[in-house]
């Protein structure tokens, strides 16, 4: 066994920087890198992708990410693994395989390949059988939105990555498996760490927690002594050096910017949390009361003292469906008395919404600048404010309402208040609304299963 | 005394559904026991009034000296359904931070605490 594992982050989320895989192989070493695709509403758009074209419906940068670390897995054995694989992880794992032959490097690539998330073809039987997947927010059952339901997938845990590495891959491709169970699986599989070892599988899901948002844990975003953040443009991604008894270092390359201390990990764990003591993954329940951090070093933080505990009987599942559309559009008004023309263009807006007879579920109006993003707690607003921005959004189940709201911003600017500008986008584009829909579902439902096959 | 939490502690937030969570985390060991004692639910459901449609949670994390808040229907629907600019709760984290507790003088110069500037 080895005495430590390496798991390097290289994808935060879908869209994150196409520069991080490659700095991350090439920084230093790794055993593993670890690409997060996977948000809530990701499914639903790839999903859309695939309707439109089968080939499609995968997070098509990691083909990309692959292409610019394909040296280091052929050549140094770094393993990748990745939830890259969306709706269509066979899709996603042919076109992995032809980059593979393209670079040369398709005899040392062995492909795992997770499926058996996607309860799409199952749904109406599911429902028939009983499992009314109810809205874990508000208690409705799926069948009411059941015409409208894009996708529908269960979020699978560590177990089928550790088979597929155990057979081999060291290029594992899932659909939605939880984006801890991309970091504790390779721990997992290194130092054999059992089903029940509850420890030690929840140090591996707080390990994946702290780097599943990439530089979100080491200086990137963080609100601590931002200011005093060395070099973010050179900002290092994070990586977990794991040990056999669940303790494990977070730090990053050497010669990198951003920051790793106990302050930019405590924001990371804080992320998007719920009742700390009980964060509920297929594998295991983590403590994160339990979690204890020492710096140790210059950016190394030390993790230990995690407890686990056994897990519940039910996976979550992501469900996406139709919500009807929306659009946002926005103008720019100027000094003097910018905010006044802003709010007086907004009720002119309104009204002639209004006498329009346009009826939408939702219309907000926001003045970027004065109180956008924390509401009346801003206070009042300077009377100088050099300029605000007028947001109106509307959301509704009629395209054509939604679509003659996007008409009505442009007249604003020579039929409305004065100092206007910043139309230069043109109209808002109108969008069609994919929900979630999360549900829970009994775990004997859902059999993931794994290839692994030649690229 | 008047104190911001502004000068007490950092804070980071996120979303879940049309729920924003925001961890609030002392600068010092010893400034905890003021989040604990002070940063009640109760306070911060007055302090968020009329910006969340639901009640406030609260959890503790002593080990991390943090504090997390769960503030429901805070989010305008969440996810995708959501109008609002911060659609994701991204800067809850910052609004949590505009707010001021009252702390007995005492307790306030004993802990070396930062006044609010008038």
């Amino acid at each position: 066994m080895k005495p430590l594992v390496r798991v390097a982050a290289g994808q935060g989320f879908w869209g994150d920087w196409l520069e991080a895989p490659r700095r991350q192989v090439e920084g230093g070493p790794i055993d593993y890198l670890m690409l997060d695709y996977l948000a809530e509403v990701t499914m639903s758009i790839l999903q859309k992708q695939k309707e439109r074209d089968p080939a499609m419906g995968y997070a098509r940068d990691f083909i990309g990410a692959m292409e610019s670390v394909f040296p280091a897995v052929a050549a140094r054995g770094v393993k990748v693994i990745a939830n890259a694989g969306g709706v269509n992880p066979d899709a996603c794992a042919k076109a992995v395989g032809a980059a593979a032959r393209s670079a040369g490097v398709a005899a040392q690539v062995k492909l795992g390949i997770v499926t058996g998330d996607d309860l799409l073809p199952r749904l109406d039987a599911l429902l028939a059988a009983g499992h009314a997947l109810k809205n874990m927010d508000t208690g409705a059952p799926l069948s009411s939105v059941r015409d409208r339901v894009l996708s529908a997938n269960a979020y699978l845990g560590s177990r089928p990555i550790v088979d597929a590495l155990a057979r081999g891959a060291n290029v594992v491709i899932t659909g939605r498996s939880t984006d801890t169970a991309l970091t504790m699986a390779p721990l997992r599989h290194e130092f054999g760490w059992g089903a029940e070892d509850w420890d030690k599988l929840a140090a591996g899901i707080v390990a994946g927690h702290i780097i599943e948002c990439g530089a979100q844990c080491s200086g990137g975003n963080c609100l601590r002594d931002w200011r005093t953040i060395p070099d973010l443009a050179n900002v290092g991604y994070p990586i977990v050096e794991g040990a056999p008894d669940g303790t494990f270092l977070v730090t990053k390359h050497p010669n990198t910017g951003g920051r790793v201390d106990v302050s930019t990990i405590s924001e990371q764990l804080v992320y998007e949390m719920g009742d700390p003591k009980s964060y509920i993954t297929p594998d295991v329940i983590a403590d994160f009361t339990s979690i204890q951090l020492e710096n140790s070093g210059k950016d190394r933080v030390r993790v230990h003292g995690i407890r686990g505990r056994p897990p519940t009987d039910s996976l979550k599942v992501s469900i996406a469906y139709r919500a009807g559309y929306k659009a946002v559009g926005t103008l720019v008004y100027a000094w003097p008395e910018a905010l006044d023309k802003a709010e007086l263009a907004g009720r002119v807006l309104r009204e002639r919404l209004n006498r329009l007879g346009l009826r939408f579920d939702e219309v907000r109006t926001e003045f970027v600048g004065a109180s956008a993003t924390h509401g009346a707690l801003a206070g009042a607003p300077s009377p100088d404010l050099a300029e605000v921005q007028l947001r109106v959004g509307v959301r509704g189940e009629d395209r054509k309402m939604v679509e003659r709201f996007t008409r009505e911003l442009a007249p604003l600017v020579l039929n409305g208040p004065p100092s206007v500008t910043g139309f230069a986008g043109g109209r808002p584009k109108v969008e069609d609304v994919v929900a979630y829909w999360p549900a829970l579902i009994d775990k004997r439902e859902v059999t993931p299963q794994v290839r692994v096959e030649a690229a | 005394m008047k104190v911001r939490l502004l000068d007490l502690a950092h804070a980071r937030s996120g979303d879940k559904g049309d729920t924003a969570n925001v961890g609030v985390i002392a600068f010092k060991p010893e400034w905890f026991g003021v989040l604990r004692s002070h940063l009640t639910a109760e306070r911060v459901a007055e302090h968020f009034k009329g910006e969340i449609t639901g009640p406030v949670q609260r959890f503790e994390l002593p080990n991390l000296l943090a504090v997390n808040f769960l503030l429901h229907g805070a989010l305008g629907g969440g996810g995708t359904l959501s109008l609002k600019t911060d659609a994701q709760g991204k800067v809850f984290s910052t609004a949590m931070l505009r707010l001021v507790l009252d702390i007995p003088d005492g307790e306030a110069q004993a802990l070396k605490l930062p006044e609010a500037p008038r």
